[in-house]
């Protein structure tokens, strides 16, 4: 028999210190941290970004609401009031390695692209079509190499 | 006293009203409620556990699920165990969806 290597599945949990993201409600959108688990529906989240307007107020969320983050803030105490949640947060830069993940990046472009005057919109479609046109060019470099 | 239970509505009037104010309103706290109902079989007393920031909140819990059971003792325990963690398997990766689609969704997320 040949040996099968089994890895298990990195599920992402349900825990204290998890970070989430808000889908729904007043909160849409914003980022917050699990501070307690209430039961298996719900949990208590507070999220005391350093931006203000991404602040979210501590309240029990619906995990139905909720989209789990890979991120975490490790050791974080259950039940830990808004002070500490903060200091943990500015430490573990978790404003930071949320805007360099990858569902950030394509929110914030997506926002950006939505606000652009009909004119910005315009150069994007230039800009778009020059790239593309560099592009193919080397691939037919390519092609015709071969 | 007996009477007094027997009044008409009509007849009587709201005495007094009281907002419950919770002490700590962002902790979650476990309440214990005993609760006495009459069903169609007679009169039950129960003890049921809940898991909520108020008091309020707690009771309009028992009102909405009485004659379920399931939310006794055992239920809360195991929610207060040290290092608590659940994955959150088969879910939707876009909430917020419309109802139907033409195609299944991945609930693997």
């Amino acid at each position: 028999m040949a040996d099968i290597e089994i890895t298990l599945a990195s599920w992402k949990l349900v825990e204290v210190g998890r970070l989430v993201l808000i889908r729904r409600g007043p909160f849409a959108g914003k980022l917050a941290a699990i501070v307690e688990i209430v039961d298996h529906r719900r949990v208590l989240v507070d999220g005391p970004s350093g931006e203000a307007q991404k602040i979210v107020p501590r309240h029990v969320l619906p995990l139905a609401h909720a989209t789990l983050t890979p991120f975490t803030i490790p050791q974080l105490p259950r039940a830990a009031g808004t002070g500490p949640v903060k200091k943990l947060w500015a430490k573990n830069e978790i404003d930071g390695k949320w805007a360099k993940s990858s569902f950030a990046q394509k929110t914030d472009k997506a926002e950006r692209r939505k606000n652009l005057t009909d004119f910005e919109r315009f150069k994007v479609l230039r800009l778009r079509k020059q790239s593309r046109y560099e592009v193919q060019k080397s691939y037919a470099k390519v092609r015709a190499a071969q | 006293m007996s009477q007094l239970r027997k009044i008409k509505k009509s007849n009587g009037e709201i005495v007094s009203l009281n907002v419950i104010t919770e002490k700590r309103p962002l902790k979650v706290k476990n309440f214990g409620i005993w609760i006495r109902y009459d069903s169609r079989s007679g009169t039950h007393n129960m003890y049921k556990e809940y898991r909520e920031m108020s008091r309020t909140d707690a009771i309009l819990k028992v009102v909405e699920i009485t004659d379920n059971e399931s939310i006794r003792r055992p239920y809360i325990k195991q929610l207060v165990q040290k290092g608590l963690k659940f994955p959150l398997p088969h879910r939707s990766a876009n909430p917020g969806k419309k109802i139907f689609a033409h195609s299944r969704p991945s609930t693997f997320a």
